[in-house]
């Protein structure tokens, strides 16, 4: 469909994008990686020297990094179960014929817009919080002690603030592919004699399959990345309790200046994230060709 | 005036070649069908007239001006496409004037040729729609309206048929036909379908594998297919096609007999077989006849009054002076 | 076809969707009470807090305490510059991918969706140092520029999938009819794709907006959007429920009524067009 004319134009077109994103990727990527090798601290400007694999034997052997990624893969997954489970179940419920269908729908996506650093301190006082929170209240009302949320079980709290957050997303895009499934398809399930149970077993469950992965992918991105529910919640305590990895490299790097440790902490969550990329990638790719 | 002349066009896709090496000449005026199975090439053919495609190697002319280089917009040939290609954001007036807007027409003449068209094509009640309030035969004529009015030196139209129901294609088709009589303009019509090619066109031009296998007149395709893809492609019901012993005995590798050119009878014959489906077009009827020894069945046109079910035993007699012959290439023996 | 279901059926669909919407919504129902209390009536309990006076005097008290229009400008002059901005590189890229597809067209879309999925942390440091050496550090124009760049794969992405939408044969329409790429670009290109190019705008708006990665690491108090603005009432000292809910509704508020809005592209937008 293109003739020469075009050709040259297209290439001019989309030269300001690419070059933009390249030098967005390759400059701080090539100086992160650079700094991984270096002794080099923000506090002692002109000391940098060679230092090999260091970084990486200290940081990768350092007790925290263990417990940051023991906790990311805690928070992942946790969010992950809550949000995969939750949003198959919401958008069934909310495929079925209702009134108010929109209002409703409306109300269970709201969340997804509301941004991290609110949701988090909401959670944290309005609702969490061992005195004056929704929770103890209730506790107290029920006479039953009340729980301080963020003292016995942090991560599971910023499991549940990030899950809220994150649910809406999952329901959101499980609810969009259920209206594109064909009703003709069930129907003809109908027909073949299949019960409620085995057509969700046999024609849903597979139909769900893409729209499940491509939100686990998607937001395994994301949740590795989680990062300021973090800071304003617990700033990563009690201890590391609920240091994940983007935060322990931030605590490094600019709590503690030490370039070259959260340089190669850097490094390691870009392998990491890269893992998870890889797969996601292949399935937008696959998508491209249809 | 719309005299195009391709010599020597080639057009590659990467490795695949679309069109092989390939020349003809198409007259002012004339209404010339480019005709395939899909994949032939036949729309690449008609995109590099347009200049929606650069070719590879080769020249186009048109009125005699080396039209090679030339973006389509200067070509002076208007398009009608398959999807009809509207502007779903403008209404019928504004989709029929974008031509005219775009060479920068004057507004009232603009008005002037765009009422012409609108009569010409049964659009005026519908000029200020938009082209999803309106029928696939409307959307037909707007497609086509857009077209007639910037007065191109020829029409180019690829497959505008295929997205109409049965019934519609027909009347359109006659409309298209008048239309060509009434402009003198001349057309490049491109289809798979070889009942459309047959009733419209002046010339028909079969192409196959991005060659072309023939070009003569509808007739000149039917009486004298010059290979046995033509035979087979032109022609409906299809050509019988017949090899081994009863082709040797013409001294060829393959001979071709229309339906109409085999009797049928009860009592006796040259091939005996038995009746299978019978297709009833009224007039006339279709019977499809298993003869002994033969694989494929034999299609025979008879009279629509002429009663026989399935299983009847019956004997066909062809007319030998209406037998195509071919030889183990393909082509035709005269 | 869908066939009639009964009354009954639907009243109880109604009903239990009708919690889970209200249980989802509540968190956000709730600072919006609290917002509307006085100080003293928002620390006490949820049935004495139900019953109490209703003021506006949080509102007030944000903006005296904090000087909130600031921030909020802030938020409103990155997210909308970054996207203004974004858009300009994005569209003809993405309009060039669409209508001139070449060999490498899909290994480019690829490669730039790749780049979002970097993790910003492995490039925390080196982003850190140049905004220190460049004087960019808490500046809008820092943000602004980092807020594009974040976002433009998605830019491209949307509006990619968008223009593919429009079917060739229109833009060949145009050509055939003597329309040059600039007129094409704009009279039929562009009406044609505007609900794609709006749709892909608010997406935008709402990611940079809710961005909290880098602008808490980024800024300090000149260019501190409203996310940053909001974190600083993690500290003790500042712990005001009233005042923080006022704040946060009013942060919160313009982007919901955004999302609302663009729910059904979303969908596309974070998936990259993997679902539809």
């Amino acid at each position: 469909m293109a003739t020469q004319h075009s050709r040259a134009a297209a290439r001019l077109m989309i030269s300001p994008a690419v070059i933009l994103l390249l030098c967005w990727m390759l400059v701080p990527l090539g100086m992160t990686l650079y700094f991984s090798f270096l002794r080099y601290n923000l506090l002692m400007p002109g000391t940098e020297s060679w230092n090999g694999w260091t970084n990486y034997y200290y940081f990768l052997t350092d007790p925290s990094f263990t417990d940051a990624i023991i906790n990311t893969l805690l928070l992942v997954g946790g969010v992950l179960a809550i949000t995969v489970v939750g949003g198959v179940l919401f958008a069934l419920l909310l495929d079925q014929p209702m009134w108010g269908q929109g209002l409703i729908r409306v109300l269970v996506i709201a969340p997804f817009f509301v941004m991290p650093t609110v949701s988090a301190l909401v959670w944290k006082n309005m609702f969490m919080n061992p005195v004056n929170g929704i929770f103890a209240h209730l506790a107290n009302a029920l006479g039953v002690a009340p729980l301080d949320f963020f003292a016995r079980i942090p991560l599971a709290s910023i499991i549940w603030i990030v899950s809220w957050q994150w649910l809406p997303f999952a329901t959101l895009i499980l609810l969009t592919s259920l209206q594109s499934l064909d009703q003709e398809q069930l129907e003809a399930a109908e027909m073949d004699g299949a019960n409620w149970l085995r057509r969700f077993r046999f024609v849903m469950i597979p139909h769900l399959a893409r729209p499940v992965t491509v939100v686990i992918l998607i937001q395994t991105i994301f949740l590795l990345s989680i990062f300021a529910e973090i800071l304003v919640t617990t700033n990563g305590g009690p201890g590391t309790a609920t240091t994940n990895l983007t935060y322990l490299i931030y605590v490094q790097s600019l709590l503690q200046f030490d370039v070259g440790a959260g340089s190669a902490g850097g490094v390691i969550a870009i392998i990491l994230a890269n893992i998870v990329a890889i797969f996601l990638m292949r399935m937008i790719g696959k998508n491209l060709d249809a | 005036m719309g005299r195009i002349t391709l010599s020597q066009v080639k057009k590659d896709f990467g490795e695949v070649s679309v069109i092989q090496k390939l020349s003809l000449t198409i007259e002012d005026g004339e209404f010339i069908v480019f005709v395939g199975p899909s994949g032939c090439g036949k729309s690449t053919l008609l995109r590099l007239i347009a200049g929606l495609e650069d070719i590879t190697e080769g020249q186009i002319e048109i009125d005699g001006r080396n039209a090679t280089e030339l973006p389509p917009a200067k070509r002076g040939l208007a398009m009608v496409f398959q999807s009809y290609a509207l502007y779903p954001h403008m209404s019928v007036r504004k989709n029929i004037a974008f031509p005219l807007r775009m060479a920068g027409v004057e507004k009232s003449q603009q008005d002037r040729l765009v009422e012409e068209a609108a009569r010409m094509l049964n659009l005026t009640d519908y000029l200020d729609r938009r082209p999803r309030q309106l029928s696939g035969g409307q959307r037909q004529r707007v497609a086509i309206g857009r077209a007639i009015v910037r007065k191109p030196a020829a029409f180019l139209f690829d497959e505008p048929l295929s997205n109409l129901d049965a019934a519609l294609r027909v009347g359109m088709r006659l409309e298209i036909s008048e239309l060509h009589k009434r402009l003198e303009t001349t057309m490049i019509y491109v289809t798979h379908d070889q009942v459309e090619a047959m009733t419209m066109a002046d010339r028909i031009v079969v192409l196959n594998d991005g060659r072309i296998e023939q070009v003569g007149t509808p007739l000149e395709l039917y009486r004298k297919p010059g290979n046995l893809f033509v035979a087979g492609f032109v022609g409906s019901p299809k050509i019988n096609l017949l090899s081994g012993a009863e082709s040797r005995k013409h001294g060829a590798a393959t001979i071709g007999i229309r339906s109409e050119h085999i009797s049928i009878s009860t009592e006796g014959g040259d091939w005996p077989g038995s009746i299978g489906v019978s297709e009833h077009l009224g007039s006339d009827t279709f019977f499809h006849v298993a003869c002994e020894g033969g694989d494929a069945p034999i299609t025979v046109r008879a009279d629509g009054e002429v009663d026989l079910k399935y299983g009847d035993k019956v004997f066909l007699t062809p007319d030998t002076a209406q037998i195509h012959k071919f030889d183990s290439r393909g082509l035709r023996i005269d | 076809m869908a066939r009639e279901v009964s009354k009954r059926r639907k009243a109880i669909t109604t009903a239990a969707a009708g919690c889970v919407g209200f249980l989802m919504f509540f968190p956000i129902l709730w600072i919006a009470i609290l917002s509307l209390k006085s100080e003293g009536d928002a620390i006490r309990g949820p049935l004495e807090i139900l019953s109490s006076n209703w003021t506006l005097e949080s509102y007030g008290a944000v903006q005296e305490r904090s000087n909130y229009l600031k921030h909020f400008t802030n938020s409103v002059a990155i997210s909308f510059g970054s996207t203004f901005l974004g858009m300009l590189v994005a569209i003809p890229a993405a309009w060039a991918m669409a209508f001139v597809p070449g060999r490498r067209t899909k290994d480019v879309l690829m490669w730039m969706l790749s780049t979002k999925m970097l993790p910003p942390v492995g490039v925390l440091i080196p982003l850190y140092l140049i905004f220190r050496d460049t004087g960019l550090l808490d500046t809008r124009t820092g943000l602004v520029l980092v807020m594009m760049l974040i976002n433009l794969p998605i830019m491209v992405w949307m509006l990619y999938t968008y223009f593919k939408e429009v079917p060739g044969e229109i833009l060949e329409a145009a050509r055939m009819d003597g329309a040059t790429l600039r007129k094409e670009l704009f009279y039929v290109l562009t009406p044609m794709a505007l609900p794609g190019m709006a749709s892909t705008v608010l997406l935008v708006i709402i990611l940079a907006w809710n961005e909290a990665f880098w602008t808490l690491n980024l800024t300090a108090v000149k260019a501190a959007p409203l996310t940053a603005f909001i974190a600083s009432y993690s500290s003790p000292e500042g712990l005001f429920y009233a005042k923080l809910s006022a704040a946060s509704i009013v942060a919160i508020a313009p982007i919901l009524l955004l999302g609302w809005i663009s729910q059904k592209q979303l969908v596309r937008g974070l998936t990259f067009g993997a679902v539809k």
